[in-house]
């Protein structure tokens, strides 16, 4: 079987029962994607398949036969960090770090998601054109992603600073 | 403790009272508490960009060949033993090497307990898989080692047990019925009194008297707990996730019957760990494992296992009673309550602690029991004690202002002592009321009305509400640094401490290039790993001070070793270590900005390519001399559903007096987290624990309520800065004290929206309704 990660095809053969966190920390050493509950709880396997954010701990690898995976470890270009990434170090968005890969790759389908006008529960006009990404539309959409150490604000912060540079 | 012993440690504190502090190597002044430049800045974590990669290598990352994957079976019972055992179908499925239980563990002695000497890490006494007992609902019972998590965790499930069943005691009622007083709470007297508080309160104008209930709790780092294990002959070696890296090795070492030099214990980067990253049980097995199995082994537990194998903070029940003379004095204070533990550990959950340092009062009576049950042993989690203690004793403190109708603060301003009111020493630096007063003003709390459920908006009810936070200041014996400058003008500083997000590295670096006059960039921390110079526990936010009164003892190595090299051709010839200071890059002359050489230059000229000066700090004798606490003012606002009672905290503001702040971002950070540890602690966290079989009921992330982000609002932090005279640095510890108080500030602002008061921990939907 063969899987995309981070632009690189992949070939891999395993026990069928493998999860794809699994498959990426213990099979091809790609430990920044972290397993903090194995049951979807959490976040911190967040990473993302064509572009979308799943929870790796809950996905069996060989679902994802041909598969554009994209993890932490390929959120940054050429050697120079994404724009977010920066954002979280400027902003403070961690202190174990261990959450960090995975809030970083939500965030970044998040984005996308609310770019392609996908409301959450939050927001008050479901028929609007163009949701303001405000402070409670992210903190509702990075719910999913927890961190013990509590460095939500700057996450949030972090968040928004990179989205307001975008182009 | 002994009366003798009791004479005997209050005759020091004696001594050491009555000592001149230029005496006492601990208690002079750092003069760094008053530079600025780097101390203070808001530098950024110098492991972000590994940390952002996801490249920072945590304990179950560490690549090994011919690992072998463990999975583990926990007892289904409280207490009896394993009367039938089968592991024939587990060890014949597929990739399983081994199959460990207790008839075939490797023999160790008991884990020396956390508290028994200053190298015993032990979370519990219970010998470790040496017999067929069970001593609590969770225990490990069996490990497999397998080629995959796959095959070990499937191997697991094929083994089958019968246990024989014996009474247990799993109720806390039960247990009270049968509480004890322990012979001290973590040195501490586990009862004092001062006056005769019943009658003080007996006399008192006005009383508020009532009992406050907290749950237990869990630490729920996102890191779970793992560890990789290699035995290199009779050399062990862990990659552990820990907060105490010398104790664990000491520890496992004698566990192991091996000299502390045979077990290295490495753990550069710790995953969050708030009080449960220590010794249990699996860093243990796992080492037995791979004894048994001759190859390394990686033990990662599973969320469920940590709820089991990882204890916890433990339930408390407290009674506060306040006496108030009719000039809102007290007459009276006590604070008495019992919390669960066991026979077999140490954490009585210290929530007395709070009121034998906070306020004046005529009569005091503070008094802590223990009640035993059948269970995984409690541990220290952020602010033991003094989390669940400020709940109890600062709502107390609301519903008396509420009786006196006098402000909180106003109230808190009345009762403020002049010295410790329970020691007697003088307080090194306590600004509380300046806290409080900055914290009014900018949280905007003139614009509260104290009459309950007055504000509304829609269907939610809005009220505030404020609380002190306290934890002490502790700095731990022991810590030894080792600086190393080359002759490039850079230095390393070294020590076995601990980095799990607080920011050591990054503000110990800071630190050091301030002492040395090195820019940052040229100076370094190092740390987690045994075969460094020792350090100390990461806990009791202790380790900042800790380290820095050890570099101060290694600078002070440093310097004359300098002036030894520079020799007669240097401009500093013939000056000693007292008229120089560290000055751009070098040393320099006090008082003559001509007289100075590089270190680069120093060395150059003496032929060496560096110096390295190492040292012990001394003991903390200021904690003795001094009564040393952090404090801060704690402010919510909470919005309140009338429908559905769901609570929702608006806004938080806290304004913390913690001596000097070394790096104003990563302080903040920390003190947000513990905050938000706080509001978890105060609306939904709560370990499930069946009060009939003595099971958590509730082993995940997905049933234990942790803060997410849509609970936690934009969060104020600010801060005194007054460095405190007598501590490394000017600084106290930080890490705690965020939690405490929080509770209580949330609660009370739910009574001022609601008009309800709550006095048991988690304030649930069903508790406002």
């Amino acid at each position: 079987m063969d899987i995309i990660i981070n632009g690189r095809t992949i070939e891999f053969s395993v026990d069928p029962r493998t999860s794809l966190l699994d498959l990426l920390r213990d099979h091809l050493g790609l430990t920044g994607s972290k397993k903090g509950c194995n049951q979807g709880a959490c976040g911190a396997c967040t990473v993302l398949v064509d572009g979308e954010r799943i929870n790796s701990c809950l996905a069996l690898a060989v679902q994802y036969q041909g598969r554009k995976i994209t993890t932490v470890e390929g959120l940054a270009r050429n050697g120079d960090l994404h724009s977010l990434q920066r954002a979280f170090i400027e902003h403070d968005g961690f202190q174990c770090g261990y959450c960090t890969p995975g809030q970083l790759c939500s965030a970044v389908a998040m984005v996308d998601e609310w770019e392609r006008g996908l409301p959450s529960v939050v927001t008050q006009e479901l028929a609007a054109q163009g949701i303001a990404l405000d402070r409670d539309e992210i903190r509702e959409r990075m719910s999913g992603n927890l961190c013990r150490c509590g460095a939500y604000n700057g996450i949030v912060e972090a968040i928004t600073a990179t989205f307001e540079n975008l182009p | 403790m002994s009366a003798l012993k009791d004479t005997a440690k209050s005759a020091m504190q004696t001594a050491v009272r009555l000592t001149p502090d230029k005496w006492l190597p601990g208690a002079t002044s750092d003069p760094l508490m008053h530079k600025h430049g780097l101390l203070g800045a808001p530098v950024s974590r110098v492991d972000g960009a590994l940390k952002v990669q996801g490249k920072a290598r945590f304990a179950a990352e560490v690549a090994m060949e011919g690992l072998a994957y463990a999975g583990l079976v926990h007892s289904t019972i409280a207490r009896g033993r394993i009367a039938a055992i089968d592991t024939g179908a587990a060890e014949a499925a597929p990739g399983v090497g081994l199959v460990m239980t207790y008839k075939n563990a490797p023999r160790m002695k008991a884990p020396a307990l956390f508290g028994t000497s200053p190298s015993a890490a032990g979370a519990s006494s219970l010998p470790i898989m040496q017999d067929a007992s069970i001593h609590w609902n969770g225990q490990t019972v069996a490990v497999v080692l397998a080629e995959t998590q796959e095959q070990a965790d499937y191997a697991a499930s094929l083994i089958e047990i019968r246990y024989e069943v014996e009474p247990a005691v799993t109720s806390f009622e039960m247990a009270k019925g049968r509480a004890r007083r322990p012979e001290s709470i973590l040195g501490e007297p586990a009862e004092l009194e001062i006056g005769d508080a019943k009658a003080g309160l007996a006399g008192a104008a006005t009383v508020v008297d009532h009992i406050y209930r907290t749950p237990r709790y869990n630490h729920n780092a996102i890191e779970l707990h793992a560890a990789t294990i290699v035995w290199e002959g009779d050399q062990l070696i862990i990659h552990d996730a820990s907060q105490l890296v010398n104790a664990t090795a000491s520890t496992v070492a004698g566990v192991f019957g091996l000299k502390d030099h045979q077990v290295r214990v490495i753990s550069p980067y710790v995953g969050g760990g708030f009080g449960g990253k220590c010794l249990w049980d699996h860093q243990i097995l796992g080492a037995a494992a791979a004894k048994l199995a001759g190859r390394p082994v990686r033990i990662v537990l599973s969320r469920e296992s940590v709820f089991r194998l990882v204890g916890g903070r433990t339930t408390t029940e407290q009674r506060v009673a306040l006496g108030a003379n009719a000039d809102g004095t007290l007459a009276a204070l006590i604070h008495t309550g019992v919390a669960a533990m066991t026979t077999h550990n140490a954490c009585p959950e210290q929530f007395t602690f709070p009121a034998r340092h906070l306020y004046a009062a005529q009569n005091i009576h503070v008094a802590q029991e223990v009640a035993d049950l059948d269970m995984l042993a409690n541990t220290f989690m952020r602010a033991p004690g003094e989390s669940v203690g400020t709940f109890a004793l600062e709502s107390a403190m609301d519903e008396l202002a509420e009786a006196l109708k006098i402000d909180p603060i106003e109230l808190r301003r009345r009762i403020e002592p002049e010295k410790d009111p329970t020691s007697g020493t003088r307080f090194s630096s306590r600004n509380i009321v300046e806290a409080y007063a900055r914290g009014a003003e900018h949280f905007g709390w003139s614009r509260r009305n104290p009459v309950p459920r007055s504000q509304r908006d829609g269907e939610w009810l809005i009220g505030m509400g404020c609380a002190t936070a306290t934890y002490p200041y502790y700095r731990f014996p022991g810590a030894t640094a080792r600086i190393t400058l080359n002759a490039d003008g850079q230095a390393i500083v070294a020590m076995a401490s601990h980095e799990m997000g607080m920011g050591t590295a990054t503000t110990q670096a800071q630190a050091a290039a301030e002492r040395l006059a090195l820019p940052l960039e040229n100076v370094s921390f190092e740390y987690g790993d045994t075969a460094l110079p020792p350090g100390t526990v990461a806990g009791g936010s202790s380790q900042t001070a800790s380290i820095g009164a050890a570099v101060i003892a290694a600078f002070e190595e440093l310097v004359p070793a300098l002036l030894q090299l520079a020799g007669n051709d240097s401009p500093l010839a013939g000056l000693k270590a007292s008229e120089v200071e560290a000055r751009d890059g070098g040393l320099g002359k006090i008082d003559d900005p001509q007289s100075h050489e590089s270190y680069a230059s120093i060395l150059s000229r003496a032929g060496r390519k560096e110096v390295v000066a190492e040292a012990k700090a001394p003991m903390p004798l200021e904690m003795q001399k001094y009564s040393m606490h952090s404090y801060a003012a704690q402010f919510c606002e909470v919005r309140v559903n009338a429908v559905t009672g769901e609570a929702r905290v608006s806004r938080f503001l806290g304004s913390f007096d913690c001596g000097r702040i070394l790096n104003s971002k990563t302080a903040a950070s920390q003190f947000k987290g513990g905050i938000i540890m706080g509001l978890g602690l105060a609306l939904t966290e709560e370990t499930l624990f069946d009060e009939r079989s003595g099971r958590i009921m509730n082993p995940s992330l997905a049933e234990y309520h942790v803060p997410v982000h849509l609970d936690v609002p934009a969060i104020d932090i600010i801060w005194t800065d007054i460095p405190d005279p007598h501590s490394p640095m000017g600084a106290r510890g930080i890490g705690e004290i965020g939690i405490t108080g929080v509770g209580a500030a949330v609660a009370n602002a739910i009574y001022n929206a609601t008009g309800k008061r709550i006095r048991e921990l988690p304030i649930t939907l069903d508790k406002l309704l």
